[in-house]
C-alpha cells in the first residue's frame, strides 16, 4: 500500500486487487474531498468498482461511504472512504451517471438519502440494515413490494406503455420491464428488478462461514466460477495464502470452460432470437459439450466444488488433460462451422447489425464492463488490468470491436471463444506442478480486500471489511450486471420494441447477480 | 443456403436415442456426485463431523444413525471431506426424483423410494402432452439452464410430449426453480392460480426443494412448497439433465420402475 504520486489521488490509498490493507491506512476524506477525487478519478479515465455503504452496527447512525476506483491502465486501485449523515447526502449522480445504481442501492440498504439523486427508487425492495431508516420515509406497516414504486411515464396521444415481467416468456429469471412507446419505437425503457433477491449481502456479514463458498458459487450460478474465485482468493488473500501454480491454472482452466459454455450459449440464443434455427440448434448443444467438460473435471457442469480455499477440489491428471484435448478440438471444430454461419447468413446479419447500437462515450459514462464494454471500443479485461492466479503468467489477447451493436456483442464472444479455447490448450498441455491445496491462516483482522475477477460477463468485483476478530463486518459483491443494466435501456432507447429481446439477449445479463 | 445444409449434415443427428428399448443412458462423468452413499457401520460413536460441515443442515445424526435430507443437499463435498472414516461417498446415480417430501429423508442402506407415476386420470390427461410453465422464484440460473437444456437437440424433451409454454393459462402445471423470494411470492401464486385444474407442480433443485443455500434467510420462502402443494421432487443443485430428464419421464409413466 502507497499513497498514489498523482495529484488527484494524493488523497486516496493505492492498493492492487487481492492486496489487503489495514482499514486504518485507508483515508477518511471530508465528503467534499471524497466526491471531488472520485469525479477527478473519472476525468482521469478511472472508474467506479464499487462504491458503498457499512456500517459499524446494524443501528449505529455513523455511516461510511466507501469507493473502490479502478485505475484499469496501470492495474491500480484507488479506495478512500468517508462519513455520512443519516440524514442525507448530496448525490453524485447528476454528475457522474455510473455512481446512480450505487447511490440508490446505499439508499435502500442504509436508509440513507442520496440528496438530488435524480432517479431514486428501489433497487431490490428490501427493508434497511437499519432498522427505522428508511429512504422512502417508508414506516414498518407499509408494504415493500418488488416492482410497486414511481415508473417513469410519457403521456400523448400515440404513447402507449408496455409491461412485461416479472415472470418472462421463456425459461429465464424474472424481472420487470416498463416501455414507453410511440407506436412501435421506444421511447423510454424502465428496467425494474429485485424479484430475485436472496438477502446475500446481509448473510455475509459475520463470516467466513461454512455457507460463504456456496453463496458465492450461487450468487449468479451461471457465474459459479467467477465469483468463487473472486470469493475464494479474498479469504485466501486475508489469510496470507498463495496457492501454487497449479491450482491456479485448474481454476483459470475452469473460468474459460464457464466462459466458453456461456459465450456459445448465447450466440446460439442470439441467432435463434434472430430466426436462424440452424446456428441457435447447434451451439445449444455445443454449449452442453463445454459444460460437460467442467463435469469432467468436478463432477458438476457448472463447476460447484471444484473451488477450495486454498487452491481446488480436484486435480487434472495426464489422462484427462488428453480426453479434454480431444474434447476441445471437436468441440472447437463444431463451434467454428456453427458460428461462422452467422456471420455469411444475411438475414442474420441484417438483425444483428446497427441493432442497439451503445456508444464508446455512454459505454464509458455508464462504467459498463465486459464484453458488452469492449463491444464499443472500450479496451478493458481483468485478465489483463487486474491480473491474479494464472493470469499472471499466461496472458490472453483482448478482444474488442467497434460500433456497440448486437453485431458486435456477439462478435467480441466469438473473438473470446478463440482466445479462450487457445488458452486451455496452452494450459492443458503444460500444466504447471504444485499441490492442489494451500494452507491457509485465519483472516486478518481490521482489513479491507478487494478482489477482481474476468468472469464471462465481465468484471466481478468483491471488497471484503473485516473486524478485530476477522469476521466480515461488511461484505460488498459487485456483479458486472449491476454496471451493465442501465445499458440495455440505453440500446433500445429510439429502436423498435420488437428489437428488445434481441437486444437484451446480446447483453444476456444476470437478474440474480444484481438482486444478489 | 448450402453451406448452412453443409453444415447441418456435418452436425449430425445428435439426439440421444435413450430412453428407447435398447438404448443405454448417458454415461455420467467419473466424478459426478449422484445418490449419497453412507456406510454406518464406519460410524464411530458420537462423531457428528458431517453433520456439523454441512451448509444447509441436510444432515442429521440421531442415535447414530444418519439421516440425509437429499431436498436440502447441494451435492458438495464438505460432508464427505469431513468424515474422517470415509464413510460417506457419492453414487453415480443420477436418479434422485420423489414424489413425496418425507421421501427426500434418507437413511443409510436405505432405498430410494423413486417417483412413482401419476395415477389414473392424470397420467391419461399429461402422459402423452404436458405444458409447463417454468417459473424462476430466485433461481441463480442454474437450474434454469439445466431445464433448458432439455429442449436442446441432444435431449429433445418434446419427443415426450413436454414443453415449456409462454402463459400459465396454456400449461398444464408449473415447474419451479429458486428458493421463492419474498419478492417472488404473488407472482409465482398468481402464475398457480392462473393454470386451469387439474394441474401439477414440479420443483427442480436444493432452492426450490428447501430454500438451498439460502434456508431461513428472512428474504426466502425454504423452497416452493410453502407456496404450492408439490408433486414432484427433483434434487440437485443444480440436478443434472439426467436427473430431472428421470424424474419428469417417470412422473408420466415413461419408465417404468426397473430395478435399480
Amino acid at each position: 500500500m502507497s499513497l498514489s504520486a498523482s495529484s488527484h489521488n494524493l488523497s486516496l490509498a493505492e492498493i492492487s486487487s487481492g492486496q489487503p490493507v489495514a482499514r486504518s491506512a485507508i483515508p477518511e476524506l471530508p465528503l467534499p474531498q471524497f466526491q471531488g477525487a472520485i469525479l477527478d478519478a473519472l476525468r482521469d479515465r478511472r472508474r467506479v468498482c464499487a462504491l458503498f455503504g457499512a456500517t459499524d452496527s446494524e443501528n449505529s447512525f455513523k455511516i461510511s461511504l466507501y469507493v473502490v476506483l479502478a485505475d484499469d491502465q496501470h492495474g491500480r486501485l484507488h479506495i478512500a472512504r468517508t462519513g455520512v449523515s443519516a440524514d442525507g447526502f448530496p448525490s453524485l449522480t447528476p454528475q457522474c451517471p455510473q455512481v446512480h445504481l450505487f447511490e440508490r442501492e446505499i439508499a435502500e440498504q442504509f436508509g440513507v438519502k442520496p440528496l438530488g439523486h435524480p432517479w431514486l427508487k428501489p433497487v431490490r425492495f428490501h427493508r434497511s440494515y437499519r432498522a427505522g431508516a428508511d429512504a422512502w420515509n417508508r414506516g414498518p406497516a407499509d408494504v415493500v413490494q418488488a416492482g410497486v414504486m414511481d415508473f417513469y411515464q410519457i403521456t400523448g396521444g400515440q404513447v402507449h406503455e408496455v409491461a412485461v415481467g416479472p415472470i418472462h416468456a421463456g425459461v429465464i429469471e424474472p424481472g420487470h420491464f416498463r416501455f414507453q412507446c410511440d407506436g412501435e419505437t421506444i421511447l423510454h425503457l424502465e428496467i425494474a428488478l429485485g424479484y430475485q433477491h436472496r438477502g446475500v449481502e446481509r448473510a455475509m456479514r459475520g463470516g467466513p462461514d461454512k455457507r460463504s463458498l456456496h453463496y458465492a458459487e450461487t450468487l449468479a450460478g451461471d457465474t459459479t466460477i467467477g465469483h468463487g474465485c473472486a470469493y475464494a482468493q479474498m479469504i485466501e488473500s486475508l489469510g496470507s495464502c498463495q496457492i501454487s501454480p497449479r491450482a491456479a491454472a485448474i481454476r483459470g482452466i475452469a473460468l474459460e470452460l464457464e466462459r466458453l459454455a456461456n459465450h456459445v450459449g448465447d450466440l446460439g440464443a442470439l441467432s435463434g432470437d434472430a430466426g436462424f434455427l440452424p446456428s441457435a440448434s447447434f451451439c445449444g448443444r455445443i454449449r452442453g459439450d463445454f459444460l460437460n467438460m467442467t463435469a469432467a473435471l468436478c463432477g458438476n457442469r457448472f463447476g460447484r466444488g471444484l473451488l477450495r480455499i486454498g487452491g481446488v477440489g480436484f486435480d487434472i491428471d495426464a489422462s484427462l488433460a488428453a480426453d479434454l484435448l480431444k474434447r476441445l478440438d471437436v468441440a472447437e471444430r463444431e463451434s467454428r462451422a456453427a458460428i461462422n454461419l452467422l456471420w455469411e447468413t444475411s438475414s442474420v446479419m441484417a438483425r444483428f447489425e446497427g441493432i442497439g447500437a451503445v456508444s464508446k462515450e455512454t459505454a464509458t459514462e455508464l462504467g459498463m464492463v465486459g464484453p458488452a464494454a469492449r463491444a464499443c471500443g472500450v479496451d478493458m479485461d481483468s485478465r489483463r488490468d487486474h491480473p491474479s492466479g494464472i493470469y499472471q503468467f499466461s496472458h490472453i489477447p483482448v478482444s474488442t470491436w467497434r460500433g456497440g451493436d448486437v453485431f458486435a456483442r456477439a462478435y467480441v464472444r466469438w473473438l473470446e471463444i478463440q482466445r479462450s479455447i487457445q488458452f486451455l490448450r496452452d494450459q492443458l498441455k503444460a500444466l504447471p506442478v504444485g499441490a492442489l491445496q494451500a494452507e491457509v491462516s485465519a483472516p486478518q483482522p481490521e482489513s479491507l480486500v478487494v478482489t477482481l475477477q474476468e468472469a464471462w460477463r465481465g468484471q466481478v468485483c468483491h471488497v471484503a471489511l473485516t473486524d478485530a476478530q476477522g469476521r466480515f463486518e461488511r461484505y460488498k459483491i459487485v456483479d458486472p450486471s449491476f454496471h451493465n443494466w442501465p445499458a440495455v435501456a440505453m440500446a433500445v432507447r429510439g429502436k423498435q420494441i420488437s428489437d428488445f429481446p434481441l437486444c437484451n439477449k446480446s447483453f444476456s445479463l444476470s437478474y440474480c447477480g444484481h438482486d444478489l | 443456403m448450402i453451406k448452412t445444409l453443409i453444415t447441418r449434415i456435418q452436425q449430425g443427428h445428435r439426439t440421444m436415442r435413450y430412453p428407447d428399448a435398447g438404448a443405454p443412458a448417458p454415461e455420467m462423468p467419473a466424478r459426478f456426485r449422484g445418490r449419497p452413499i453412507f456406510d454406518a457401520a464406519r460410524c464411530p460413536d458420537t462423531c457428528r463431523q458431517c453433520a456439523d460441515a454441512c451448509p444447509t443442515q441436510a444432515i442429521a445424526i440421531a442415535d447414530g444413525a444418519i439421516k440425509l435430507d437429499m431436498g436440502r443437499c447441494l451435492f458438495c463435498t464438505d460432508c464427505a471431506d469431513s468424515c474422517p472414516e470415509k464413510a460417506i461417498t457419492y453414487s453415480r446415480d443420477y436418479r434422485l426424483t420423489v414424489r413425496q417430501a418425507s421421501d427426500l429423508v434418507v437413511d443409510a442402506g436405505q432405498e430410494l423410494k423413486l417417483a412413482a407415476a401419476l395415477d389414473g386420470k392424470l397420467r391419461k390427461l399429461f402422459g402423452r402432452s404436458l405444458q409447463l410453465r417454468q417459473v424462476c422464484a430466485g433461481g441463480c440460473n442454474g437450474c434454469e439452464s439445466d431445464v433448458n437444456v432439455l429442449n436442446t437437440i441432444g435431449w429433445d424433451l418434446s419427443r415426450f410430449g413436454i414443453s415449456f409454454v409462454a402463459s400459465p393459462r396454456h400449461a398444464d402445471g408449473l415447474l419451479i426453480t429458486g428458493p421463492v423470494t419474498e419478492n417472488m411470492k404473488q407472482a409465482l401464486k398468481t402464475a398457480y392460480d392462473a393454470v386451469p385444474d387439474p394441474k401439477i407442480v414440479i420443483a427442480v433443485g436444493a432452492c426450490a426443494l428447501s430454500g438451498g443455500p439460502f434456508i431461513n434467510h428472512p428474504e426466502v420462502h425454504n423452497g416452493a412448497a410453502s407456496v404450492v402443494p408439490i408433486d414432484l421432487f427433483i434434487p440437485g443443485c443444480p440436478p443434472h439433465p439426467m436427473t430431472i430428464l428421470d424424474g419428469l419421464l417417470r412422473l408420466l409413466g415413461k419408465i417404468e420402475a426397473e430395478k435399480p
